[in-house]
């Protein structure tokens, strides 16, 4: 069977995990481990006069009970982030409440026990008493004059940033035929990782050092923020391991309180210290997505050719800042406006707005599905009031496939791209000649039958680390890996990338299989323990292959420069004269060669080697910093039918044509846009992260409110990809994993409003919303 | 949870008097909702008495004209009965609508009426098929056994033993699901027999209710058209994230028709 590059593997981690031997950081137990309960804020904003913990100390097996009083020395929970180094306001997030809480969820006082019961038990029995305030749930009544102020700030505002060049766009609309205007609400998202957050941290005094176990997308990451701004301790004393984790969507980027109230505990108790998330704390206390407003105008020619492009949003940050909150909705979003456009001139403002809510932060596509929906809403909109083909209007300003490297208005240079070749497919597949057809047979059933396209571009690859630098991240996006060549010839590599479903224990053996020409079963992956794996930055922004493979890549190509070297002199040939090819070392126009396994043997066994020049063992590191971003993109096209009388949407036709650069492992591939389709169906027709405008509780805290997709709300899906090659990485590839997530809004939302008629329908785009939506049209 | 005594009833009578020395008792039967109701510690009973054992309540039989089903008979035996398909399909088809096939596989119908849960689907069958409830000492008739959102008459400790369901000449239930729980938003029973016309609806209020003016109707003429212009009020209706009281007094007439006309 192959097993190289470019070939359907099966996952090989999903033995462990299909016969229930996955090793997930719940299924850890430390000897004598302590379980631990926050106790988290029941209101939404308010003073706490008292936290009386008396009672609850007294409770059978207690071990402890901290609040904020107890951590008044401990750092508070930093930001990675500010738009272009600031200014921003940056208020304080305490590890718990130090005085006030300001979200429903905010974490008040830890409650550690013998038993998780007993700690819940206990929890009960902390008394709080809260000094209620008027809370600011919508950005709207956070902005709104004389607004109760959730810092001690001004206002409630975090930011105000633009991006591109707002004369130009002046100038372009004052002379456009027509503008298209949208006003659009990118809904809250709970991410909703099956696998809850948790947490153990534990002390050691023997050594004087800390671990922490933790389900996080970027152990390393997390070392270095808790380490370095938190806690105070250093590198070589603090290990964070994160062994398997199911499932991120960005919502494991970030570091959490929860993991320094643990690890800080650890050492106050003397015994390790576990906490699991319950369901409906994830929902309170993980961070959310999206959570948009936003106006757009596009302005066109009459003949649809686009001139530019205006907007404006407010973007909601929650109560404190996340890891890279202030990211998502700046440079992750203002950068991708141009989409696969040549709209000349772009302007976008972003207010970043705290609110009474859980902190905002990624969400798998992280600002691009937000710009992606604003944008092929947009055209989409354009289109249908020019009477222009969407099909026509997209292809009349498309970036020519020629005209790569296109430098965008709006900082970016894409690199690569063939966008009209995508959407001809895409339009081919989905059969976009014979629509009408079926929308006339649809009627003869009473059901409304719409189609929706959404192209979408997205940057990938994070990040080159100087950009990232200019930009505000105060952190570099290079990847690390090691390549460990045992002496009879497996290899076990070490990568920063970390993988939380994403099969990177497949795709990167197979990478390594393929370069070293060796058996797929003699490389295994090792992710996710910091005392293993050298400094890296860990896996979102679809970025572990094209930059974690990468760093692979390089640290192969080491361990074939140092082969060569070994095998001429083994083969008594010149260095130069080696060729290394399917896992041989060859001399050059000879049949004289070595096997990549004796060639490791002798590395390590080195009684016939150039000792004079070279080391013993095959063992290389690298790291890579990519030049750009990489550039993925693609075109979706939704078809649906509503049931006028109930307002039911059913999804019947999804085609879709990515353009993800070279593929390693095309099963992977599909599974990843499956699941970036079904990510991007939930967001714009069922999930609803909604709080109560007065109270501030959150109303969606269960999975019997909060409905995530399941197999029956999806069709079957057409996917294929066309293979542009991104050409500043060593694999050419770009990465797939929001793809889906960033593309499907559009194409939904596109194709319900053109079934009933109606220029916009909010997300989720519920039945009640279609039905409305529907009445009124037929109102009018 | 909190601390709980966990028994499992030999019989009905031992379960029943076991309640009674209790006084604080709950009736484990699927534990579909019990189990969350006590992981969100929104309950604490003294004693959990765990009916699994009781073979008496479990079963599907039909005689003298009506389906007799035990009270620990799961959704998903119901759904699946062959009997229940030919005798009333209605009732197959709503049992087979609940939930998901572990909810199916779990959930009873004793458990389900027991709960009466505004949004649950078999207050639906109870009601718009007419049924009897038998307990451990009575029989209740349909109309008289939802009392309230989440109350029934039956007395504390009182044991649902079986439904008895009479056959109509013909049935049908329309859903409308919860996205999220697939609990009914709305759910319509219609059904016709020897005894008249059953309009009963689940989900759109504080408890099943029927809507005597369509029944009327349906009873003057059974098609479609007969209930396509009543209309609920929306007053008093449920409110949630998923559906307004309008929509769902809009939906109760759309299930309606739909209902009438499966049932053809
Ligand atoms: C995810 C999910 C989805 C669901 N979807 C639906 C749906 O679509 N439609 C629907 O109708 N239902 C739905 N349900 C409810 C489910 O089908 C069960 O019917 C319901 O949970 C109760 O049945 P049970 O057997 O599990 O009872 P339990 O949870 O064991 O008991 C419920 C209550 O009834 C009492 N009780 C149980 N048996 C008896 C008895 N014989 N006599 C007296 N009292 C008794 C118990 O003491 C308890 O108070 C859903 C549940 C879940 C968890």
């Amino acid at each position: 069977m192959d097993t190289g590059i470019g070939a359907a593997v099966t996952r090989k981690e999903d033995f462990r995990f299909l016969t229930g031997q996955g090793n997930y950081t719940d299924d850890i137990a430390r000897p004598g481990q302590a379980h631990a309960v926050f106790v988290r804020s029941v209101v939404a904003h308010a003073n706490l006069r008292a936290v009386n913990t008396e009672a609850a100390s007294a409770m059978p097996g207690v071990v402890a009970v901290f609040t904020g009083d107890d951590l008044q020395g401990v750092g508070g929970v930093p930001c990675g982030f500010a738009p272009d180094g600031g200014p921003m306001n940056e208020p304080p997030r305490p590890v718990l409440a130090q005085g006030k809480v300001r979200f429903v969820g905010d974490m008040v006082a830890m409650v550690i026990a013998e038993t998780a019961e007993q700690a819940r038990d206990a929890a009960e029995a902390v008394d709080v008493d809260y000094d209620e305030l008027p809370a600011v749930v919508s950005m709207e009544a956070a902005q709104a004059e004389g607004a109760p102020t959730i810092h001690d700030l001004d206002d409630n505002s975090c930011f105000s940033w633009g991006i591109g060049d707002a004369e130009a766009t002046d100038a372009a609309f004052a002379k456009a035929d027509h503008v298209t205007t949208l006003e659009l609400v990118n809904n809250r998202k709970c991410p909703n990782a099956i696998e809850p957050r948790a947490a153990i941290g534990e002390y050691d005094p023997a050594h004087d050092s800390y671990t922490l176990y933790t389900t996080s997308q970027n152990p390393h990451v997390i070392r270095l923020l808790m380490g370095a701004f938190v806690l105070g301790i250093p590198e070589h004393k603090l290990r964070v391991v994160s062994p398997d984790v199911g499932g991120g969507f960005g919502s494991k980027i970030p570091h959490y309180p929860e993991e320094i109230a643990v690890t800080w505990a650890g050492k106050q108790v003397g015994r390790p210290v576990k906490w699991t998330a319950e369901r409906t704390e994830s929902f309170l206390s993980d961070t959310h997505g999206r959570d948009h407003i936003t106006r757009v105008e596009l302005a066109c020619t009459s003949d649809g050719e686009f001139l530019g492009l205006r907007v404006h949003t407010q973007a909601n940050m929650g109560a404190y800042l996340s890891t890279f909150g202030p990211l998502i909705p700046t440079y992750l979003y203002g950068t991708l406006l141009a989409g696969v456009y040549t709209t000349p001139a772009i302007r976008c403002e972003v207010d970043g707005v705290f609110t009474n809510t859980a902190p905002v932060d990624a969400e798998r596509g992280a600002g691009r599905p937000e710009a992606t929906f604003l944008l092929e809403r947009v055209v989409e909109t354009a289109a249908r009031e020019l009477g222009i083909d969407p099909v026509e209007l997209r292809r009349r300003n498309f970036i020519a496939s020629d005209a790569f490297p296109y430098q965008t208005p709006v900082i970016v240079q894409y690199d690569s791209g063939n966008y009209e070749q995508v959407l001809d497919r895409a339009a081919e597949l989905a059969d976009y000649a014979g629509f009408a057809q079926r929308r006339e047979e649809a009627k003869s059933r009473g059901r409304l039958r719409g189609l929706g396209f959404a192209g979408y571009i997205e940057a990938c690859g994070m990040a080159p680390s100087n950009i990232a630098g200019v930009i505000g991240a105060r952190a570099g996006l290079f990847e690390a890996a090691q390549v460990r060549v045992h002496p009879t010839g497996s290899v076990s590599v070490y990568t920063g990338s970390h993988s939380h479903g994403q099969g990177h224990e497949t795709t990167f053996a197979q990478v390594v299989s393929d370069r070293l020409g060796i058996p797929f079963e003699n490389v295994d992956v090792v992710h996710g323990d910091t005392d293993q794996i050298p400094f890296g930055m860990g896996t979102y922004g679809s970025r572990s292959l094209a930059v974690g493979g990468s760093a692979i890549c390089k640290a192969l190509d080491k361990i074939i420069a140092k082969g060569k070297k070994i095998a001429a002199h083994a083969l008594e040939a010149g260095e130069s004269d080696i060729d290394f090819e399917s896992g041989e070392f060859r001399v050059r126009g000879t049949d004289k060669s070595v096997g990549f396994g004796d060639i490791a043997l002798s590395a390590y066994v080195p009684h016939n080697y150039p000792l004079e020049e070279l080391e013993p063992g095959l063992d290389e590191g690298a790291f890579y910093d990519p030049t750009n971003f990489t550039f993925p993109a693609g075109c979706h096209i939704c078809e649906v039918e509503v049931d006028p009388e109930t307002g039911t949407t059913q999804i019947v036709n999804w085609n879709a044509v990515d353009d993800f650069g070279k593929i390693v492992n095309p099963m992977i591939v599909d599974g990843q846009v499956h699941g970036g389709i079904a990510h991007g169906v939930g967001q714009a027709m069922l999930e609803n992260c909604a709080y109560d405008e007065d109270s501030g509780q959150l109303l969606s805290g269960s999975l019997t409110d909060y409905c995530i997709p399941r197999a029956d709300d999806l069709p079957s899906f057409h996917i294929e990809t066309t293979e542009t090659p991104c050409p500043h990485n060593p694999l050419g590839v770009k990465g797939c994993g929001e793809a889906g997530a960033i593309a499907a809004p559009a194409a939904l939302i596109n194709a319900i409003t053109d079934a009933i008629g109606v220029a916009h329908v909010d997300m989720p785009a519920t039945p009640e919303k279609v039905w409305a939506a529907l009445q009124s049209a037929q109102g009018e | 949870m909190y601390e709980f005594n966990y028994r499992r009833a030999s019989s009905v009578f031992d379960a029943v008097s076991s309640s009674d020395q209790s006084g604080d008792a709950s009736y484990l039967a699927g534990g579909m909702t019990l189990i969350p109701v006590l992981k969100f510690r929104l309950a604490a009973p003294s004693d959990v008495i765990d009916l699994a054992d009781l073979g008496e309540l479990k079963g599907i039989r039909t005689e003298n004209g009506a389906v007799a089903i035990g009270a620990m008979t799961t959704h998903a035996e119901v759904a699946g009965s062959a009997e229940v398909r030919q005798a009333i399909p209605a009732l197959a088809d709503l049992a087979e609508s609940i939930g998901d096939p572990q909810v199916r596989n779990r959930g009873t119908i004793g458990g389900s009426i027991a709960n009466a849960d505004p949004a649950a689907d078999y207050p639906a069958a109870v009601v718009g098929l007419g049924a009897t409830v038998h307990t451990n000492s009575r029989t209740i008739g349909a109309d008289d056994f939802f009392t309230a959102m989440f109350e029934t008459a039956l007395e504390p400790g009182e044991l649902v033993t079986a439904v008895s369901f009479p056959v109509p000449d013909r049935a049908a239930y329309m859903k409308f699901p919860n996205p999220a729980s697939r609990y009914a938003i709305v759910g319509v029973m219609v059904s016709q027999s020897g005894d008249g016309v059953r309009v009963a609806v689940t989900g759109a209020g504080g408890r099943v209710f029927r809507v005597a003016e369509m029944e009327q109707a349906l009873a003057a003429n059974f098609v479609p058209e007969a209930v396509a212009g009543i209309s609920v009020s929306a007053e008093g209706l449920n409110e949630d994230l998923h559906a307004s009281p309008e929509y769902r007094a809009h939906l109760v007439t759309v299930m309606a028709r739909r209902a009438v006309a499966a049932a053809g």
